[in-house]
């Protein structure tokens, strides 16, 4: 999110759900939205319906580039090259948005400057994407009267994830698409809540609310309202404290409901890492494979068994309804985090419901301001910012003016990967998710139904690389990367380019996260899940 | 026999759907897709369809677990949030509060990681606090 921040001066979807349905063009990046979003991907398909322009950019053959207007397959890790090339051609033809460039952005001159060196041909030679489809999918795009970006993790998760995202931004900016409905920058969230945990100030640099924890007034108008002095250095992310757990700094970690042992890049380190800690505590529903390693383990409810929120990840807050109670000794996170604070002996959780919580969250964070249990209850519909009771919320964020006061261009020039094949691992590895699977697959893998889909994890492998690799019909394989080894079953399909394979993420006992790099974006801090090199051997 | 459903907002992906969490006596039977919800607008997709179905996992965890020579041991809940509160106090004594991190969770609700970044920051004393987002 931190592209989206430097770019507009907020780091959420732009535009809401309902919204898709009237794009007169989608152009769709880097995520498989059939399989990961099937409801936004069911209104891409009513927009497609009522006439809409589809262009997909994907290594990969999925289901949404087979109704594209255009399909671009890019080799992984040259997003930023394509879409500096598509900006080249949109300029060069004239078709850029000039007024809007004028009135709402800054720092223009310098992205026109570094794109012009970007020629279709030239993309073509470092992407693969073909230069006249380059050229087709730039005047679809352009010409269209809304045009929305969608993007999920395909963009985010590469050492250059934060460069990509201020590409889709330069983009959007340089036609005019930002601000108006049907239109924007849309971050598919692939959590439930990712987008509330954000929100929350689950985050080492802010506060709720996006509220910045180095900023003197903030922080002593959180000291006030919570009745303690507060730190002023920005903690530490979840890949830093991954490294300083190994290099012994940080001695302990608190887990609720996260699983990093499987989710992490390079999965072998992080238990080396994790297996240095002098304590750590993890609360779930399940024993997952992060609990296992914890000295204790608090057992946690189920999203059916709570009261609360959740917000989309078109920023609306909605709300989670207990359905039943939950099993044995089992408490709510929300009781066992104000235990373990009363345990430490401090003040300022004696909360006895979630509105109680939310109550104290609406006073301190403006863009969550209006939010209540009863306008919830009402059936209103609240995308923040929703700063006070009378505030109906906003669908379509950077009306008039963009959260940072003008659109900020960023020029950015393509860099290469962190791993690039060679002849030792000639293959590049991208990972993502399966329709009937869900991140870890701590939830999905125990239901019945959706294990019998797909009950072990696989590697797609194209036809010529099954030849080159000598698999000779073989069922499984060996997938071995610089940082471990894994063995899968094989599935051909040319739905993959040549020199690519793909592996699901979701299947602890053959985690594709074992052979992934951690190597990350040095801003964004998030790895390169789908970039790294490899070699597959029949076994 | 009772029988009533509960609308509530899916567990999945990030999209919003809401559902239908259908209770008999006390346990959840099955799933129906929200009618009339702007988001999902009366659909569901297949993990949506079986959201139901880990809840009532016998793998789910009932009591709290404490590590005693490299093995897990039933506890009460006032011995594990003590030895939670001891030894987390103790690591903060010893090293400072920027030798604890603290890592948030996208499956919980925005009440919940409200709280945990309070109790990271106003407890423990440090911004260590993250959650999945970059993963």
């Amino acid at each position: 999110m931190a592209g989206l921040v430097a770019a507009f001066g907020s780091g959420a979807m732009t535009n809401s759900t309902p919204e898709i349905e009237d794009c007169d063009c989608i152009l769709i990046t880097g995520s498989n939205t059939s399989e990961a979003h099937p409801l936004i991907a069911s209104r891409v398909f009513v927009a497609k319906e009522k006439g809409a322009s589809l262009i997909v950019v994907d290594p990969r053959d999925i289901q949404m580039a087979r109704r594209a207007d255009v399909h671009l397959r890019q080799r992984p890790g040259t997003d930023v090259a394509w879409i500096n090339g598509m900006m080249h051609v949109i300029i060069a033809e004239g078709l850029a948005d000039r007024e809007f460039i004028a009135e709402r952005t800054e720092h223009y001159d310098e992205l026109e400057a570094l794109v012009t060196q970007y020629t279709p041909e030239r993309v073509e030679e470092i992407s693969g994407i073909p230069a006249d489809d380059l050229r087709r999918a730039a005047r679809i795009y352009a010409k269209a009267g809304t045009g929305s970006i969608l993007y999920a993790m395909g963009i985010t998760q590469h050492t250059t994830g934060r460069d990509n995202v201020l590409s889709c931004a330069n983009l959007a900016m340089l036609t005019g698409n930002v601000g108006r409905p049907s239109t924007g920058v849309n971050p598919l969230r692939g959590q439930n809540n990712v987008q509330g945990a954000c929100d929350m100030g689950a985050l080492p640099n802010v506060y709720p609310g996006y509220q910045q924890v180095a900023s003197d007034a903030v922080r002593k108008k959180f000291e006030s309202a919570w009745q303690v002095s507060l730190p002023s250095q920005v903690g530490l992310t979840v890949t830093d404290m991954i490294e300083l757990a190994f290099s012994g700094e940080l001695k302990a970690m608190y887990v609720m409901g996260e699983n990093p042992m499987v989710a992490d890049p390079d999965i072998n380190h992080a238990r080396k890492a994790l297996t240095k800690l002098d304590f750590m505590v993890v609360q779930d529903i399940f024993l997952s494979e992060t609990a296992e390693m914890a000295d204790v383990v608090l057992p946690a409810a189920s999203y059916a068994e709570k009261d609360g929120t959740f917000t989309a990840t078109d920023r609306r807050v909605q709300r989670v309804r207990k359905a039943i109670d939950p099993p044995g000794e089992v408490r709510q996170d929300w009781q066992i985090i104000c235990q373990v604070a009363g345990h430490l002996g401090a003040a300022g959780f004696d909360f006895e419901s979630p509105e109680q919580i939310l109550e104290e969250i609406a006073r301190l964070t403006p863009i969550y301001g209006g939010v209540s249990f009863d306008r919830l209850a009402r059936g209103e519909v609240l995308h923040w910012p929703i700063t006070g009771a009378q505030d109906p919320g906003t669908p379509y964020l950077h009306r008039d003016k963009f959260s940072r006061g003008l659109g900020r261009f960023h020029a950015i020039e393509f860099k290469e990967a962190a791993e690039l094949p060679d002849s030792e691992y000639p293959l590049i590895l991208t990972t993502g998710r399966l329709m009937f699977h869900f991140h870890t697959g701590t939830m999905t893998r125990r239901s019945e139904k959706l294990e019998q889909e797909v009950p072990a994890a696989f590697v797609e492998v194209h036809p010529a690389d099954a030849v080159s690799a000598g698999l000779n019909g073989a069922e499984r394989v060996r997938v071995l990367s610089r940082r471990g080894e894994i063995e899968a079953g094989v599935r051909l399909t040319d739905k993959i380019r040549p020199g690519v394979v793909f592996i699901p993420f979701h299947f602890a006992e053959a985690a594709a996260n074992v052979l992934t790099n951690s190597a990350f974006d040095p801003i964004a801090k998030i790895p390169e899940y789908k970039v790294c090199a490899v070699r597959i051997e029949a076994l | 026999m009772d029988y009533h459903s509960v609308q509530t907002t899916c567990p999945y992906c990030g999209v919003g759907c809401n559902l239908g969490l259908e209770v008999m006596d006390g346990r959840i039977t099955g799933v129906l897709p929200a009618k009339g919800h702007p988001v999902g607008q009366g659909k569901l997709c297949i993990k949506g369809w079986n959201a139901h179905s880990f809840v009532q996992h016998p793998d789910r965890l009932t009591e709290p677990l404490i590590k005693r020579m490299g093995r897990f041991q039933k506890a009460s809940w006032d011995e594990a949030l003590t030895r939670v509160a001891t030894r987390l106090g103790s690591i903060r004594t010893k090293h400072g509060p920027d030798s604890i991190g603290v890592l948030s969770s996208a499956k919980c609700t925005n009440e919940e990681n409200y709280l945990l970044q309070k109790l990271a920051r106003v407890v423990i004393g440090t911004n260590n606090v993250d959650h999945c987002a970059r993963l």
